[in-house]
């Protein structure tokens, strides 16, 4: 074996190097080769069928748009029909029978055009209309959690980090949902959101006098999402406040005192010394919570099981009912194949915005 | 002499040779009182004889399919396995459980009901002690303080005049949600418990004829008008959607609970006679209910299927079958096991729930593809319940059903019809 | 005068704020403590008063009681334990080793594994759970059976099924990698030039001044590992290995009763809670060490 001048002995680094990287090439890499191969087959977990190699039908059955201009049922004059909840429609069926280049595709979003430009409705048509709808909800998920947790953590760093009494206690109280796990924090939370008897419509209903106060947190397509949100970011502000504790006790003193020589209040301090002195530190923590929030899944499956009406279906969802409960595991690696791909993506995009956010 | 000494032999060897087999079972993990039967007559198998011994072990019913699966990957089934009976035909058709045609005494088999064996293409897969019976529950005295008849078997309720009395209910102010569904169910209750109401309206998951056909049976005008009945419910504020527990009833907030007969003996005791157990609403064709819980098969990787076997003919002995149903009060699935209990028996005070049984149970379809059935027939429920239009939602439900059938060849359905010509 | 009020209204005033703020971050705990000693009835009838957080009357153990003896909760906890310990000492030895590598010695392609490790943060367990199913599955495992060796095939219904994988964390050694970069390279000099070898180095100085950063990757990896929920539903199905983490689905059988869920929520949080306040210290100086440098 040539050892060439100025590195270190093969069989040295083979030693310290080995046991990671065989785990990591058994039970990640491994898998990840073997989840690209099924996606090309049609592979059930539990089948007396052998498994055939099916080529790209998977992504063709995941991926495939079409779009569809949708006129409303008319009565025998012409007009439009109307019921009590607006114009009225053909069934998807119904529109199919009418389009057949549609085949097997299903609705995924739709937009009711005015009638001032024609009234028709717009309807995007999708293979795998859960597919895209998860798509979206991750996205919008990790919107909703982004802001919200890290800045909610920036803010208890602040706090925590000034000279108050009982500082100590009060870190240790907001780190304590870190602890829990997932699903207990769901379960806790699916306790307290319940409609009729939970903690937090009883404290509204109190409040504001009203025995119908309280939304329907978990059921209404509208608000399921955002308290999946919010519970997410009480679950995980306390690890993120940490991190930015440390940042902040890494910006030298000295700083702060020449911006209160030069007459700078707190408000003032905070943006021209502590954020830019947290750059890192806050890219770090953007980083690490929109790769956490693009995993969503415990919360989804223990409160909602991807309801209301598929408001909080995420993508990891889909696949692990699909690749697991329904032992479609083709199709399942597919999903999660095309959506590593994307987190990919994303994550170099992120990558090259703060390089250059650096260079600037 | 030489008997005496053979005797003696044997007698000295038979122990030797028989220590006792281990057959392994698993079950789902359930209520108290059915799992203290189980371990009882699995007790009583053990001590009745010495060449097997049973060994359950208790897996989460949330999960149970899955760990199957999991365990059928590897070769690690144990020899029984409790199954829920609409599973069996797909269990049956992926090679896991063996007929018992063979393995059963024909007479036994015979005896049960039919909400106690799980049949595909002709076979006998699994057997089950118990039944459950779905009922609306109520209490004489609250029905007459609001001026309301408790339906009886030869007056049912009639869907419209159920929603009338809901709508009676809910204004006298006593009752937020006058009707409890078991809202905070998952998985096959939507399935169990609502698809009898479809039954009842004249149509059905799927064409038992070919078990191929879901078009026009599922999303058909009846069906449709059984499911904007169910989403009524809730946009009427009749039901609650998201229960925090199945506890409405009995503690009087609300007026009917929909549910199952394994309710009847906690509220037997609680409410004694002014409980009242009618049957499901009448959408046309008469009430239905389903049929056929938790049942028994054996593994096709079983080594000890005459243990097995054993054992499960010991479960559906008449005496267990109505031991079992002392314990947990469910329905017993015999005759003559009903005859030995003191609820089930003709005259009994349970005996309706017997009846119920004979006269408006429907089997759920005995195809492999009811999973996924069950599965999209609860997901267009949860939808309609939270607002989606009932046509959109069976239509969705019968794509996915179409597609899981047409991906899985039928099932084996399609072959049959190609060389049947009938 | 003034500015000494000024400052005492200012502490009171954060004070006030950051009780509001501990208030919202406890409540749901506190009230799932508190539940889990309450029967059912009672839950729900204090649940709009402030009595909801409180003792009140018709306090017991029955819950735990239940809880213990419906599932087999001890067993749970001791293989949780297990799990827990056996990932953290060989996770953080195993990826230590691997940073240990990429910070300190000189080879080609280090800096291709550096990028291949930091991709890997990225992949979630899900994305990976269901072909790890099939693959374990198929893997054998050596015991002794009747004195002889054995391969089983199959790592189902095993705790090593429930800690290998989870080994080799990405996260955990570039934190590892991050934080070697930071010792003094002439420390390492210094042992070379007394003839040490790679072990010595390693062991004798590189990870004796790694406190932070282990006590980092330590409660990294024992969260990580007492949390395990999906994974072990997929491949655990008897009672003898289950964590605890699923055995809380079964209570919400056919009755569910809110007071014993809340109190199996309890049992499998505090232990977790009691480590990290016994050695919370030590774990935010360690954040602090590490840090976040870029």
């Amino acid at each position: 074996m040539k050892i060439k001048p100025g590195q270190d002995s093969p069989l040295a680094v083979a030693a310290f190097a080995s046991p990671a990287v065989a785990l990591f090439l058994l039970f990640v890499a491994l898998p990840l080769l073997l989840a690209a191969g099924a996606t090309l087959t049609n592979h059930r977990l539990m089948s007396p069928e052998p498994t055939r190699y099916v080529g790209l039908d998977n992504y063709r059955r995941l991926l495939a748009l079409d779009m569809a201009l949708v006129p409303p049922l008319r009565d025998a004059r012409g007009a439009a029909l109307r019921d009590e909840e607006g114009v009225r429609y053909p069934t998807w069926r119904q529109v199919r029978t009418l389009h057949p280049t549609l085949g097997t595709y299903r609705e995924a979003f739709h937009l009711d055009l005015p009638a001032a430009l024609g009234g028709s409705r717009v309807v995007l048509a999708a293979s795998d209309p859960l597919f895209y709808r998860s798509l979206i909800n991750t996205f919008l998920f990790a919107l909703l959690v982004l802001p919200l947790q890290s800045g909610v953590a920036l803010g208890l760093a602040v706090l925590v980090n000034q000279k108050v009494r009982g500082r100590i206690l009060f870190r240790t109280v907001y780190f304590a949902p870190v602890v829990t796990s997932m699903v207990v924090a769901s379960i806790v939370w699916s306790f307290m959101l319940n409609t009729d008897r939970g903690m937090l419509n009883e404290l509204l209903r109190g409040l504001l006098h009203d025995p119908n106060a309280g939304p329907d947190w978990l059921g209404d397509s509208h608000y399921a999402l955002p308290a999946i949100a919010l519970m997410s970011a009480w679950q995980g502000a306390g690890f993120q406040m940490l991190v930015f504790l440390a940042g902040l006790q890494s910006i030298s003193p000295e700083l702060y005192e020449a911006a209160t020589l030069m007459g700078a209040n707190a408000w003032q301090r905070f943006v021209h010394v502590t954020l830019p002195g947290l750059r890192n530190t806050i890219v770090f923590v953007l980083v690490s919570t929109t790769l956490l929030a693009f995993g969503l899944f415990t919360q989804v499956d223990v409160m909602t099981s991807g309801g209301p009406l598929d408001s909080t279906s995420t993508v990891v969802y889909h696949a692990v009912r699909t690749g697991f409960r329904e032992q479609d595991v083709g199709y399942g690696s597919t999903i999660t194949l095309v959506f590593f791909v994307i987190v990919l993506a994303l994550s170099c995009l992120q990558r090259m915005l703060v390089s250059k956010g650096e260079k600037s | 002499m030489k008997c005496v000494l053979t005797m003696l032999l044997a007698a000295v060897a038979l122990p030797a040779l028989a220590a006792p087999v281990e057959i392994k079972v698993w079950r789902h993990d359930t209520g108290d009182l059915e799992m203290a039967a189980g371990r009882a007559a699995v007790e009583r198998f053990n001590r009745s004889q010495s060449r097997w011994k049973v060994v359950v072990e208790a897996i989460p019913q949330g999960s149970y399919t899955e760990s199957i699966t999991a365990a059928s990957m590897v070769g690690q089934l144990p020899c029984v396995i409790a199954l829920d009976q609409p599973t069996v035909p797909n269990f049956a058709w992926a090679g896991h459980v063996r007929p018992l045609d063979g393995l059963l005494p024909a007479d036994a088999l015979a005896r049960l009901l039919e909400g106690g064996r799980g049949t595909y293409r002709g076979h006998v897969y699994s057997v089950g002690q118990l039944d459950v019976v779905l009922a609306l529950f109520a209490r004489r005295s609250q029905l007459a303080a609001l001026g309301i008849r408790a339906a009886t078997m030869a007056q049912p309720y009639t869907a419209a005049e159920f929603h009338d009395i809901l709508l009676t209910a809910k204004h006298s102010g006593r009752y937020r949600f006058p009707l409890d569904l078991n809202g905070r169910f998952k998985g096959e209750w939507y399935s169990y418990a609502f698809s009898p109401w479809l039954q009842s309206a004249g149509t059905d998951l799927i064409d038992r004829g070919t078990y191929l056909r879901v078009d026009g049976v599922l999303n058909s005008d009846a069906a449709v008008g059984v499911g904007r009945y169910y989403g009524r419910l809730f946009k009427d504020k009749l039901a609650e959607r998201n229960p925090a527990d199945d506890k409405a009833f009995e503690q009087g907030r609300a007026l009917f609970h929909y549910t199952g007969s394994w309710k009847a003996r906690d509220y037997s005791e609680r409410f004694g006679a002014d409980l009242v157990a009618m049957p499901p609403p009448d959408f046309g064709h008469g009430p239905k209910i389903g049929a056929a819980s938790w049942q028994w098969g054996i593994t096709r990787s079983c080594r000890y299927p005459d243990g097995a076997a054993a054992f499960l003919t010991h479960l559906i002995s008449a005496p267990e079958i109505a031991a079992a149903s002392r314990m947990t009060g469910l329905v017993p699935v015999s005759a003559e096991a009903a005859a030995l209990t003191a609820h089930y028996r003709p005259g009994g005070d349970w005996r309706m729930y017997f009846e119920f049984a004979k006269r408006y149970a429907v089997a759920r379809p005995a195809t492999p593809a009811y999973p996924a059935l069950s599965s999209a027939f609860e997901k267009a429920m949860a939808d309609i319940r939270s607002g989606k239009d009932a046509a959109e939602a069976f239509d969705e439900a019968v794509e996915a059903v179409e597609q899981n059938i047409g991906r899985n060849n039928g099932y084996g359905f399609a072959t049959n019809k190609a060389g049947g010509g009938l | 005068m003034t500015s000494i009020w000024r400052r005492r209204l200012r502490d009171t005033a954060l004070f006030v704020a950051m009780s509001a703020l501990g208030v919202v971050f406890v409540v749901p705990l506190l009230f799932m403590v508190v539940s889990s000693f309450k029967d059912d009835a009672a839950i729900f009838a204090n649940l709009d008063s402030w009595s909801a957080y409180l003792p009140s009357a018709g306090w017991s153990m029955r819950n735990y009681a239940a809880v213990f003896d419906k599932s087999d909760l001890p067993s749970f906890l001791l293989n949780s334990t297990l799990i827990a310990a056996l990932v953290v000492c060989g996770g953080v030895l195993v990826n230590s080793m691997l940073a240990f590598t990429i910070a300190r010695m000189r080879w080609r392609g280090r800096s291709l594994v550096l990028a291949l490790v930091v991709a890997m943060v990225i992949v979630p367990f899900e994305v990976i759970a269901i072909p790890l199913l099939s693959l374990v599955a198929q893997l054998p495992w050596p015991s002794f059976e009747h004195g002889r060796l054995v391969l089983h095939t199959g790592w189902f219904n095993s705790l090593h099924v429930q800690v290998i994988p989870f080994l080799a964390n990405a996260f955990c050694v570039f934190l590892f990698y991050q934080f070697f970069r930071d010792i003094p390279p002439e420390l390492d000099e210094a042992a070379k030039m007394d003839g040490a070898g790679p072990w010595t180095i390693y062991a004798r100085i590189i990870m004796p001044n790694s406190g932070p950063v282990i006590a980092t990757a330590a409660i990294v990896l024992f969260i990580s590992a007492w949390n395990q929920y999906l994974w072990p539903i997929m491949v655990i199905q008897g009672e003898a290995f289950r964590p605890v983490q699923p055995g809380i689905q079964q209570f919400f059988g056919r009755t569910n009763s809110w007071g014993q869920i809340m109190a199996y929520a309890t049992v499998i949080t505090l232990p977790v809670l009691a480590v990290f306040l016994a050695f919370q210290r030590q774990f935010v100086a360690s954040v602090a060490g590490t840090g976040v440098k870029g």
